[in-house]
């Protein structure tokens, strides 16, 4: 179990961040979800010890790593972990077989030379053992920099956004070399991600972070379904965030009325905290936004708004529509959906919105 | 033509450059990787050779190395005799003249480094020392390179400082640059020009074969 409870503030141009985190990684894959900028690489920075918090303490079982108390800050190369930066920072002087064999400076040579080269063939990289990174594919290389860290043995594994630009099919062949490796080790592994379809593939425990702070943990589901602050709703993928004003509450139906506009386009929402007259952000996906081009009945759904097409994107598999109905929404349609729709720049559509599909998140 | 002059300008330039490696490689790492605030007068400092006037800088050695100066005394003390006018004190103002042509060019490949590089290093295992000798020093192989060379040609050609500092003493202090401003003092335009050129054509010859290898140096890892 990885412990840590740190602060550090950051001062510089602009307002000064504040990293506050209180979080127990148990052996396994946790993912930690936020958007850039949340403090996601500086936590990792903390915990290898290339950054000294302000106060608190990092501990690996009973190992302490960073103590602000007992005046305690191990040097990394003490701390014995393996992370995997996200610019890999392979040496570029160094062959791929040497930048493996770096952590091993102290293994003998026959072991080490055996070490080396039954890594190399875990992650698929011995046909390469004498080339240079430059020379190696994106994919190559972030196999190489795995390599080069699981073969220390570490106690704790950190990797910052380790696939990102890699296609989905070699990313996930990376991760399955991984968590093949993790089933005999049992280490914690900490997976610092922004992007939602890796949280999908490994989120067995998520960590969300927003500002410095986590802002939910459970699986992916509790954690990306229900964002609790703006940014998160932002790194989440959900498409609308609207600010509402809150009308009237109505505890006995579980709900509450807010405005849109102010001039008379409501929607229902779940009930909250927030009293009548105040401000609140919501957040909506796209993708659960129902569209119809005739006023529907007999539907479960309390929100049905009026509106126009405003505009109409293709992107890949979805169709992106700009909607103006009292404030403009985002909503996806797929290709095929749009087609039988019959939908043009000017069409009139009803808007249908569950009223658990709206989430109010706190503003920042 | 003189040889003794030539030949004592080589082992001069030779001398300090390979003293002022020792000297500027700890030093322009410590500039390069320091949180220290005040470093920039630290780099001032080091710099300021490149603006005084050689005579400014070998009046000041010249004072410090005299009997009554600071250095001076305790060389008189160590070795009991003077500093001034020999070719240890030669070897020391010239330290002080070229060392921004060495540190300067580390300095800048050393900042040019990737700090993550140096990250991966220690989370590896590596403590400071190991990560010197095997990263930063092999990726800033040009910049060593190139320390060398221009501190070896400044202090080849230097004039202004060995004037103050050494005087005129035939094979002991009489550099190649002064034996050419003793032959045009004396009107002997033909060896003066023999011995310039000469200087020309090692000089050249020395960058184009350092700047040859340079070029090799960098491309190990970027096969252009």
């Amino acid at each position: 179990m990885l412990s840590v409870h740190i602060q550090k503030q950051f001062r510089g141009v602009g307002p000064p961040f504040r990293l506050r985190i209180c979080e127990d990684f148990p052996p396994g894959f946790t993912v930690l979800f936020g958007s850039s900028g949340a403090g996601k690489s500086t936590l990792l920075d903390c915990i290898a010890g290339l950054l000294q918090p302000d106060s608190g303490r990092i501990a690996l079982g009973e190992e302490l790593f960073f103590d602000a108390g007992k005046g305690i800050s191990r040097p990394p190369e003490k701390r014995r972990l393996g992370y995997v930066l996200q610019s890999l920072a392979l040496f570029p002087h160094l062959s791929v077989e040497a930048n493996v064999a770096y952590g091993l400076a102290r293994v003998p040579r026959e072991e080490r030379r055996r070490r080396v080269r039954r890594t190399l063939e875990a992650f698929h990289i011995l046909p390469f053992a004498s080339r240079k990174p430059e020379t190696l594919s994106g994919g190559e290389k972030q196999r190489v920099a795995f390599a080069r860290s699981v073969i220390t043995e570490p106690r704790v594994l950190l990797l910052d956004e380790p696939l990102t630009g890699l296609d989905g099919g070699l990313r996930h062949a990376i991760l399955q070399d991984l968590r093949n490796w993790n089933a005999e080790q049992r280490i914690p592994i900490l997976y610092v991600t922004h992007h939602r379809e890796e949280v999908d593939a490994l989120g067995d425990r998520v960590v969300g972070i927003a500002n410095g702070q986590v802002t939910g943990r459970g699986s992916a589901q509790d954690v990306l379904d229900s964002p609790r602050a703006i940014s998160m709703a932002q790194a989440a993928g959900f498409e609308n965030l609207l600010m509402v004003r809150v009308l009237e509450r109505r505890p006995a139906d579980g709900v509450m009325s807010v405005g849109l506009d102010g001039k008379g386009t409501e929607l229902e929402i779940p009930l909250g905290t927030e009293q009548v007259g105040e401000t609140i952000p919501i957040a909506l996906r796209a993708g659960d936004i129902l569209l119809a081009t005739q006023l529907p009945y007999g539907l479960s759904a309390r929100n049905v708004l009026p509106g126009a097409v405003e505009s109409m994107e293709a992107r890949g598999t979805l169709v992106r529509l700009r909607v103006h109905a009292g404030v403009p929404f985002t909503v996806h349609l797929t290709p095929r959906a749009l087609r039988s729709l019959e939908l043009t720049r000017g069409s009139v559509v009803w808007l249908i919105v569950k009223t658990h599909s709206c989430h109010i998140v706190a503003p920042e | 033509m003189s040889g003794a002059a030539l030949a004592l300008s080589v082992r001069l330039a030779l001398t300090v450059s390979i003293l002022l490696l020792l000297i500027a490689l700890p030093l322009a790492y410590w500039l390069a990787f320091t949180a220290w605030r005040g470093k920039f007068l630290l780099e001032s400092v080091v710099a300021l050779p490149l603006v005084l006037p050689p005579t400014v800088l070998g009046f000041y050695a010249l004072m410090a190395f005299g009997p009554r100066g600071l250095v001076g005394k305790a060389w008189q003390g160590v070795f009991g005799h003077s500093l001034a006018f020999t070719f240890a004190g030669l070897v020391l103002a010239s330290l002080v003249y070229s060392l921004p042509f060495a540190v300067q060019p580390l300095l800048a490949s050393f900042e040019a480094l990737d700090r993550r590089l140096l990250d991966a290093s220690a989370i590896l295992g590596a403590g400071r020392l190991r990560s010197f000798f095997e990263i930063v020093l092999p990726l800033a192989w040009p910049g060593v390179v190139t320390a060398v060379v221009l501190s070896f040609a400044h202090t080849l050609g230097e004039f202004g400082v060995v004037l103050m500092v050494g005087g005129n003493l035939a094979g002991i202090t009489r550099t190649i640059s002064i034996d050419i401003y003793d032959r045009v003092e004396a009107l002997d335009y033909t060896g003066a020009q023999r011995t310039a050129l000469l200087l020309l054509a090692i000089s050249f010859v020395v960058l184009s074969i350092v700047y040859g290898i340079n070029r090799r140096v960098w491309s190990p890892w970027s096969r252009r």
